[in-house]
C-alpha cells in the first residue's frame, strides 16, 4: 500500500523511527528456536519429578527404550559417568542436570528422552518408571533455617543446614543510633511473592554436535550467548572455539533466558549420543515450574523519622528464598544483587540491611523478571515503608516524598549503603507526574467518593534504580568481567555492520543501536546492519539483562563509532590535503574549518579507506574498529508513578483506572521504543501486584504451574498508560543514556499496592501483600490480611 | 505444549450416525463438539478416550436459536458467541447474554458450544447455573428416541450428567414468559478465568409479586438450584428485603471449597453478594419489560 | 490419517496421527511457522489462526476437525506482496516488540475489522482479551488496530 502521507522526517541518529526488524515479524517470518528444522533432527523431552523432596531408589527406562520411535534415554547416572550430572550455576553453586541421589523440587529434571518426533517423546515419558522415597519438605523460607528443617543440599560436603549466605550493607551501629533517637518508628512485615517472567516463548535449544569437526552448534534462547558459550566450555570440557551459540529471534526474555538450563545440556548430550541434531523446547508448565522464577523475598522493614516527617533511617531484614539450587545471576560480590539500593530516593542519615539466602524445596532462581538484580524488591520495600510512614503521620504521601528527596545539587550522591547515584532531579519528575495525574482533583474526587462509601485509592511510587552492570573492579559473573564489546565495520560503499554482544528479546536493538551509530557517524540507520547473538559474528560481552544494553553495549557502540570517526578524520585529512586538527565534524562529514565546501562524507572516506592510492602515514586501510567499554559506574534511572484504583467493596475486585508514569532514563535514543518498554513493564507490574503468583502447598506441589493459575493481565485488566518524561543525562555515560527496560517493573508494583491500601484506608487497612486478588483484598477488608501461601 | 494420548478418530455424518458410533465404540468413546472443554483435559492427560467421534459436521444442523411454541430452543452445538450475540436472548433471557460476556474469552467462544459445556459439567462452568435458573429442559436423543429432562435430572454432579453412553444432548429449551427478567453476576480473578463464584437469577412477576423464581450458583457446590432461596421468594414483593433473605439462604445452602481462588468463607460471601446483585438486576429487568 | 485443508488459499494435506493438533499440523507438517504456541491450557492465544474467517486457538482444534475448512495464518495476511493495513498498523504504532504474539493479534484484529470496521478502543481490547502479550502492555496494539481501521479504504458499495 502507499506510503503513509505524513511528514515524517527521516531520522539519522536519535529520534522516533519505526523499527527495522518489524518487516519480518509482521509477515510471520521471525526465526524462533522452535521454528528451526535441521536434517535428521530428533526431539527431546524431560521427565520431571512429581515430588518436592525425595530420594530416588531406582529408575527403569526399559519400556521407554523399547518404544519404536525412541532413540535414547538418559538418566542422572548416565550423565554422572560423563561428569555431566551436575553443572555450575551463575552463583558458583552447582545444580543437577539430571537428578542422581534425590530430587529437590517438584518439576526437577530426572530423565531425558530423545525420539523421532515430539509426540513420541512425550508418550515415552510415561513409560519411564521411577521409584521415590518421600522426604519431608520445606517450602516456607521462614522455616528453612529451623533446627529441624530437612537439609536439602546434602550433596555438599559438610552441609548441615539450608543457609546459603548472610550478607549486610550499610552501617549497622549508625543506623541503630538513628533509630534510637527517632521520634517516629514504623515497622512493616511484607513479602515480595514468588512470581515468574513467563515470556510468551518458552525456553528451548537445538543442539548439533558435529562429531567429525568436533564442533558444537547450539541454537538456543539465551540472553547472554557469549557467557553461555564460556559456561559450556567449562562444563562440558569442549574447546571454547569449537562452540558456536546462535540465538534465534527470542520471544521475550525478561531474565528468564539468562540461566543455562538442564534441558540445554541434555539436548547437547542427546546430540552427542545420537549423532543427530536434537531439539528440546519446554512446554509452559515446565517453564513455570522449573525455570528461573523471580523475587520470593520475605522482608521486615523499619523506617525512622522526626515528627515533622524528615526520614532519618531505614533498615530491613530479609530472608531470600533461592529454591533448591542457588542459580541466581548477579555479580559475584553481591549475593543479594543490588538490593542495598533500598535506601531509595531520600536523603537518609543511615541505613542497613541484612539478607539471609536460604535453600528450599522449590525451583531455583530468584533474579529475573526485570528486577535489575533485586532492585524491584528494594524499591518495593522503601516505597511501601514511606507510605506506611505517611499513614502513621497522617500526611499526604506525595508531600512526604517531596520533603525528603535528594536534591539536584547533591548529585553525584553517595547513599548510605555505598551507591554513588550519577544524576537526578527528583522533584521535577514528581511534580510532572502529579500534574499529568491531576493530583489535587483526584484527592478531591476521592473525598467525595469516600463520603458515599466508595473505595477509591491513589498510590504513589518514586524510584531510583541502578542498572548497567558494571565496572570491572566491582563486578563479574562467574569471574567474567561485565564489559561489553562493540565492533563496527564500514564497507567501501559506506554501509556499515555493527556487531554487539547484547541480545535483543524484543527491545529493538536492530534499530536503536543503528541509531547510536547514525548519531555518531551520520550514516542512515537503514544503512547499518546490527548483528547480535551469533557468537561467531559478535564481540564478547555479558548479554542483555539488568537494563545493561544501553548503558554498557550502547556505551561501547558510541565509543567504537567515535573511534571509526577519528580514523575517518585521518583519512579525510589525507584526502583533503589538510592536517587532521584543521578538520571539523558535522553529522556525516569532515570538512575544513572555515571552508565548509571542502569536505568529505563518511561514504567517500569509506571508499577511500579501501580504495587505491596511499593513505596517510600510520593509517591502515579499512574503516573498522572494536571497542570494549568498561563502565565507570552504574547508571541511575528514576521515575515518579501514580496509580488510581477503584475497589468493589462487595467482591474485593480491584480495577486499575489510571496509571501515570514519568520516567527519566537520561538521553532517549528512540522515544517510541522507550515508551513501548515502559508500557510493557507497567503491564507486568499490574500482573505482579494483582494476580501473578507461583504458589506451593505444604507438600511442595506447585499450584502456579499453568496459565490457568499463573494469571497474566490481558488488555482488559490494564488502562491506557499515561506517560511523561524528564531527561537528566548520566554524566559519565558516552551518550548520557541510562537504560529503561526495568524501570516500569521496578516502580509499578508499589504504586499499585499503595493505591489499594489507600482505597481500603477507611476500613482501617494498613497493609496487604501482593497479589491483591479479589479474595485477598476481601480478607484484608475483614481485617484478616495474610501473606500469600 | 502438552499433547493428548493417541486415539481413533471418526467424523459423524448425522446424529443417527453419531449415536451408532457411540454404541459401537463403547464407553471409551466421546463426542467432540467445539473441543474447548474436552481437548484441554485430553492435552493434560486428565481424560484419555480411546475413540473420538467428531460432530463438527453437525454444527449447522445443531446450531440454532429459535422461538417456537412459547419457548426458546437452542441447538446443542450453538457456539458461545452465537448465544452472546443473539438479540432474542438479550431481549427475553438476558441471563444468557450476561453469562456469555464472561465465559472464557472471545476466541474460545467462537468454538465452544453450549452442549459441550453442559455435558462436561465442570463445577465452575456457567451455563449449568444459567439453564437451571431459567428452568431449562434438555432434550437427549438416543437410538430409541428422545427424552426430556429438567436441569436437576440432567446435572448429577461434577463432571457427571444423565446423558447415557449412546446418547447425545441435542437441544435446550427455555420457557418464554411475560413479566420476567433474569441476570447473571460473576467474579473472576481475570478475564477468561473460571468463576470464583457466580449467581444466576430469574424472576417472573404476577400482580406485582414473584410468581416464580429461579436461583442457581456456580463454583460453590450445593444443589443444582438454590431450592430454599427460590421458595423464599414466592409471593414476595420484588424488594431488597426479600432479595437479602433469599441471598442469605443461597449462601447458607452452598458448600464452597477453599482453593487458590479464595477461602470457603470468601466464596460463601460472594454467593450471597452475587445472588443479591443478580436478583436486583433480574427484578429491574422484569419490571422494565413491556406488557404485551 | 490423511488431513486436507486450505491454508492461505492453497490446498495442502499431510498424513498425521488423529491426535495431531492444528497448530502442530501447520507448523511441523506443513512447515508454515508464523503461527506460534505458548501454553498448555488454551490461555495464551499465540496459536490463533482464522478458520473460515473466525479466530480460533489452533492448539485446541484437531487438525482432523479442521479438514475441509479454510485456514488463514499470518502468512496469508499480505496480498500480492502488499501488507494488510493491520500489518502496516503494527509497524506504524510499534504494536510489537518480540513478535511472538503478533501473528495471532493481527489475525484477530483483521477478523474484528472485517465485522466492525470502526471499533472503539474498548471493543478492540475485548476482542484481544483471549490473547496475552508480555512485551507491549497492549496500548500500542490498540493503537495499531485503530491505525488499520483509519487507513482502510471504504468497501466498494455492493461488494
Amino acid at each position: 500500500m502507499a506510503t503513509v502521507a505524513q511528514s515524517e522526517e527521516k531520522v539519522v541518529g536519535f529520534g522516533r523511527m519505526k523499527r527495522k526488524e518489524d518487516p519480518r515479524f509482521v509477515r510471520g517470518q521471525g526465526r524462533y528456536i522452535d521454528d528451526l528444522k535441521l536434517p535428521g533432527m530428533l526431539h527431546g523431552a524431560i521427565l520431571r519429578s512429581p515430588l518436592a523432596h525425595a530420594r530416588i531408589k531406582s529408575i527403569d527406562t526399559s519400556a521407554a527404550l523399547a518404544h519404536p520411535r525412541v532413540r535414547a534415554v538418559v538418566t542422572g547416572q548416565d550423565l554422572a559417568g560423563l561428569g555431566l550430572a551436575w553443572m555450575p550455576t551463575m552463583s558458583a553453586d552447582t545444580q543437577a542436570v539430571l537428578a542422581t541421589d534425590k530430587v529437590r523440587f517438584q518439576g526437577q529434571e530426572v530423565a531425558f528422552v530423545v525420539a523421532e518426533d515430539r509426540y513420541a517423546a512425550r508418550d515415552a515419558l510415561e513409560l519411564i518408571e521411577v521409584d521415590y522415597d518421600e522426604l519431608p519438605v520445606v517450602v516456607d523460607a521462614r522455616r528453612a533455617l529451623d533446627a529441624d528443617a530437612p537439609v536439602i543440599r546434602d550433596d555438599q560436603e559438610g552441609r548441615t543446614d539450608n543457609n546459603i549466605f548472610d550478607w549486610e550493607a550499610g552501617d549497622k551501629a549508625a543506623t541503630e543510633a538513628v533509630f534510637d533517637a527517632a521520634d517516629v518508628v514504623v515497622k512493616r512485615d511484607m513479602i515480595y511473592p514468588r512470581c515468574h517472567p513467563a515470556p510468551l516463548e518458552t525456553c528451548g535449544a537445538v543442539a548439533h554436535m558435529d562429531p567429525v569437526m568436533g564442533q558444537l552448534t547450539l541454537y538456543t534462547t539465551t540472553q547472554a550467548p557469549h557467557a553461555h558459550r564460556t559456561v559450556y566450555a567449562l562444563v562440558a570440557g569442549l574447546p571454547e572455539h569449537k562452540i558456536r551459540i546462535i540465538p534465534g529471534d527470542i520471544g521475550g526474555g525478561f531474565g528468564n533466558k539468562v540461566p543455562v538450563y538442564p534441558g540445554y545440556v541434555c539436548a547437547i548430550v542427546g546430540s552427542i549420543l545420537t549423532g543427530k541434531p536434537v531439539k528440546w523446547q519446554e512446554d509452559r508448565s515446565e517453564n513455570l515450574m522449573s525455570t528461573g522464577f523471580a523475587r520470593d523475598y520475605v522482608m521486615h522493614g523499619e523506617i525512622a523519622a522526626t515528627k515533622d516527617g524528615k526520614i532519618t533511617g531505614l533498615r530491613v531484614d530479609v530472608i531470600a528464598d533461592h529454591g533448591a539450587f542457588n542459580s541466581t545471576a548477579q555479580p559475584t560480590k553481591y549475593p543479594a544483587g543490588f538490593f542495598h539500593i533500598f535506601s531509595g530516593s531520600y536523603d537518609l542519615e543511615a541505613a542497613h540491611c541484612h539478607v539471609k539466602g536460604v535453600y528450599s524445596n522449590k525451583a531455583p532462581g530468584g533474579v529475573a523478571y526485570r528486577c535489575s538484580f533485586r532492585v524491584t524488591e528494594a524499591v518495593y520495600l522503601v516505597e511501601r515503608m514511606v507510605d506506611a510512614l505517611a499513614l502513621e503521620l497522617n500526611v499526604d504521601p506525595a508531600q512526604l516524598r517531596l520533603k525528603n528527596f535528594i536534591r539536584p545539587d547533591q548529585f553525584p550522591y553517595e547513599c548510605k549503603t555505598g551507591w554513588v547515584y550519577d544524576s537526578g532531579d527528583y522533584e521535577n519528575a514528581m511534580r510532572l507526574a502529579m500534574e499529568i495525574a491531576g493530583y489535587e482533583q483526584l484527592r478531591a474526587e476521592q473525598a467525595e467518593k469516600r463520603a458515599r462509601g466508595e473505595l477509591m485509592g491513589i498510590g504513589i511510587s518514586f524510584f531510583t534504580e541502578t542498572v548497567g552492570a558494571g565496572p570491572r573492579k566491582d563486578m563479574d559473573i562467574l569471574g567474567l568481567a561485565m564489559n561489553d564489546g562493540a565492533e563496527l565495520r564500514v564497507h567501501p560503499t559506506g554501509k556499515a555492520v555493527l556487531g554487539i554482544s547484547a541480545m535483543s528479546q524484543g527491545q529493538g536493538h536492530e534499530t536503536t543501536f543503528a541509531q547510536i551509530v547514525a548519531e555518531e557517524l551520520g550514516i542512515p540507520p537503514e544503512d547499518i546492519e546490527v548483528v547480535n547473538g551469533d557468537t561467531d559474528r559478535t564481540p564478547y560481552g555479558l548479554g542483555t539483562y539488568g537494563s545493561r544494553s544501553t548503558p554498557v553495549s550502547g556505551g561501547a557502540t558510541a565509543l567504537v563509532a567515535r573511534k571509526v570517526r577519528e580514523r575517518a578524520r585521518l583519512i579525510a585529512a589525507g584526502m583533503l590535503e589538510a592536517s587532521p586538527e584543521d578538520l571539523e565534524w558535522e553529522k556525516g562529514r569532515w570538512f575544513v574549518k572555515g571552508d565548509p565546501e571542502q569536505g568529505k562524507t563518511i561514504q567517500e572516506i569509506a571508499m577511500a579507506a579501501h580504495g587505491a592510492g596511499d593513505l596517510p602515514e600510520g593509517v591502515e586501510g579499512a574503516l573498522e574498529d572494536l571497542a570494549v567499554y568498561n563502565p565507570p559506574n552504574l547508571t541511575f534511572p528514576f521515575g515518579a508513578y501514580i496509580c488510581v484504583v477503584d475497589v468493589d467493596q462487595g467482591t474485593g475486585k480491584v480495577k486499575v483506572r489510571r496509571f501515570i508514569a514519568v520516567d527519566d532514563c537520561g538521553v532517549r535514543i528512540n522515544p517510541m521504543i522507550v515508551e513501548g518498554q515502559i508500557h510493557g513493564g507497567l503491564a507486568e507490574g499490574v500482573g505482579i501486584a494483582l494476580m501473578e503468583l507461583i504458589q506451593f502447598d505444604e507438600q511442595g506441589n506447585c499450584i502456579g504451574g499453568s496459565f490457568m493459575d499463573y494469571l497474566i493481565p490481558t488488555a482488559m485488566e490494564v488502562p491506557a498508560w499515561e506517560l511523561g518524561e524528564t531527561v537528566t543525562p548520566s554524566p559519565h555515560h558516552p551518550i548520557g543514556a541510562k537504560g529503561v527496560g526495568e524501570s516500569p517493573t521496578v516502580g509499578s508494583p508499589p504504586a499499585i499496592v499503595n493505591a489499594v491500601i489507600d482505597a481500603l484506608a477507611p476500613l482501617g487497612v494498613s497493609h496487604i501483600d501482593m497479589p491483591c486478588t479479589p479474595a485477598r483484598v476481601w480478607d484484608a477488608m475483614q481485617g484478616k490480611a495474610t501473606p500469600p501461601q | 505444549m502438552q499433547i493428548p494420548a493417541a486415539f481413533e478418530y471418526e467424523r459423524a455424518t448425522s446424529i443417527e450416525n453419531a449415536l451408532e458410533l457411540l454404541q459401537q465404540r463403547g464407553p471409551e468413546a466421546r463426542l467432540l463438539a467445539g473441543g474447548h472443554s474436552l481437548l484441554p483435559m485430553m492435552k493434560l492427560r486428565l481424560a484419555a478416550p480411546e475413540h473420538l467421534i467428531d460432530i463438527d459436521p453437525l454444527a449447522e444442523e445443531l446450531g440454532y436459536i429459535r422461538e417456537a411454541d412459547g419457548e426458546v430452543r437452542i441447538g446443542a452445538m450453538t457456539r458461545h458467541r452465537e448465544l452472546l450475540e443473539s438479540e432474542l436472548l438479550a431481549d427475553r433471557l438476558a441471563i444468557f447474554t450476561d453469562a456469555e460476556r464472561v465465559i472464557a474469552d472471545p476466541i474460545v467462544r467462537n468454538r465452544g458450544t453450549i452442549g459441550g459445556a453442559l455435558c462436561q459439567a465442570d463445577p465452575a462452568e456457567d451455563l449449568s447455573a444459567v439453564c437451571a435458573a431459567v428452568k431449562a429442559s434438555l432434550v437427549i436423543r438416543g437410538l430409541d428416541g428422545e427424552r426430556v429432562l429438567t436441569m436437576t435430572e440432567f446435572h448429577r454432579g461434577p463432571y457427571e450428567t444423565a446423558v447415557g453412553e449412546a446418547e447425545m444432548l441435542v437441544e435446550i429449551r427455555v420457557p418464554l414468559v411475560m413479566n420476567a427478567g433474569s441476570a447473571y453476576e460473576k467474579v473472576e480473578r481475570r478475564v477468561g478465568d473460571w468463576a470464583v463464584a457466580a449467581a444466576g437469577a430469574a424472576l417472573r412477576l404476577e400482580g406485582g409479586t414473584v410468581a416464580e423464581a429461579g436461583l442457581a450458583l456456580t463454583a460453590v457446590g450445593g444443589g443444582v438450584t438454590c431450592e430454599r432461596a427460590e421458595a423464599s421468594l414466592a409471593n414476595q414483593m420484588p424488594v431488597e428485603a426479600a432479595f437479602v433473605a433469599a441471598a442469605d439462604l443461597a449462601a447458607d445452602d452452598c458448600s464452597p471449597t477453599a482453593d487458590q481462588r479464595g477461602s470457603a468463607e470468601y466464596k460463601r460471601h460472594l454467593a450471597r453478594e452475587l445472588t443479591l446483585r443478580a436478583l436486583r438486576s433480574a427484578a429491574a429487568r422484569a419490571l422494565g419489560e413491556r406488557e404485551y | 490419517m490423511q488431513v486436507a485443508l486450505t491454508i492461505n488459499g492453497e490446498e495442502r494435506s499431510a498424513d498425521v496421527e488423529p491426535r495431531t493438533l492444528l497448530v502442530h499440523f501447520i507448523r511441523d507438517d506443513l512447515d508454515v511457522t508464523g503461527t506460534h504456541w505458548g501454553c498448555d491450557t488454551s490461555n495464551c492465544g499465540a496459536c490463533v489462526v482464522l478458520m473460515d474467517g473466525e479466530p480460533v486457538k489452533s492448539c485446541t482444534v484437531l487438525a482432523a476437525s479442521a479438514a475441509g475448512h479454510e485456514i488463514t495464518t499470518v502468512e496469508g495476511l499480505a496480498h500480492d506482496g502488499e501488507l494488510d493495513p493491520v500489518q502496516q498498523g503494527f509497524i506504524e504504532e510499534h504494536g510489537l516488540q518480540c513478535g511472538f504474539c503478533t501473528p495471532g493479534m493481527m489475525l484477530t484484529a483483521r477478523a474484528l475489522l472485517d465485522r466492525n470496521p470502526n471499533p472503539t478502543d474498548e471493543e478492540i481490547r475485548e476482542a484481544i482479551s483471549g490473547q496475552i502479550c508480555r512485551c507491549t502492555g497492549y496500548l500500542n496494539i490498540v493503537k495499531a488496530v485503530r491505525w488499520a481501521a483509519d487507513h482502510t479504504a471504504a468497501p466498494i458499495a455492493g461488494s
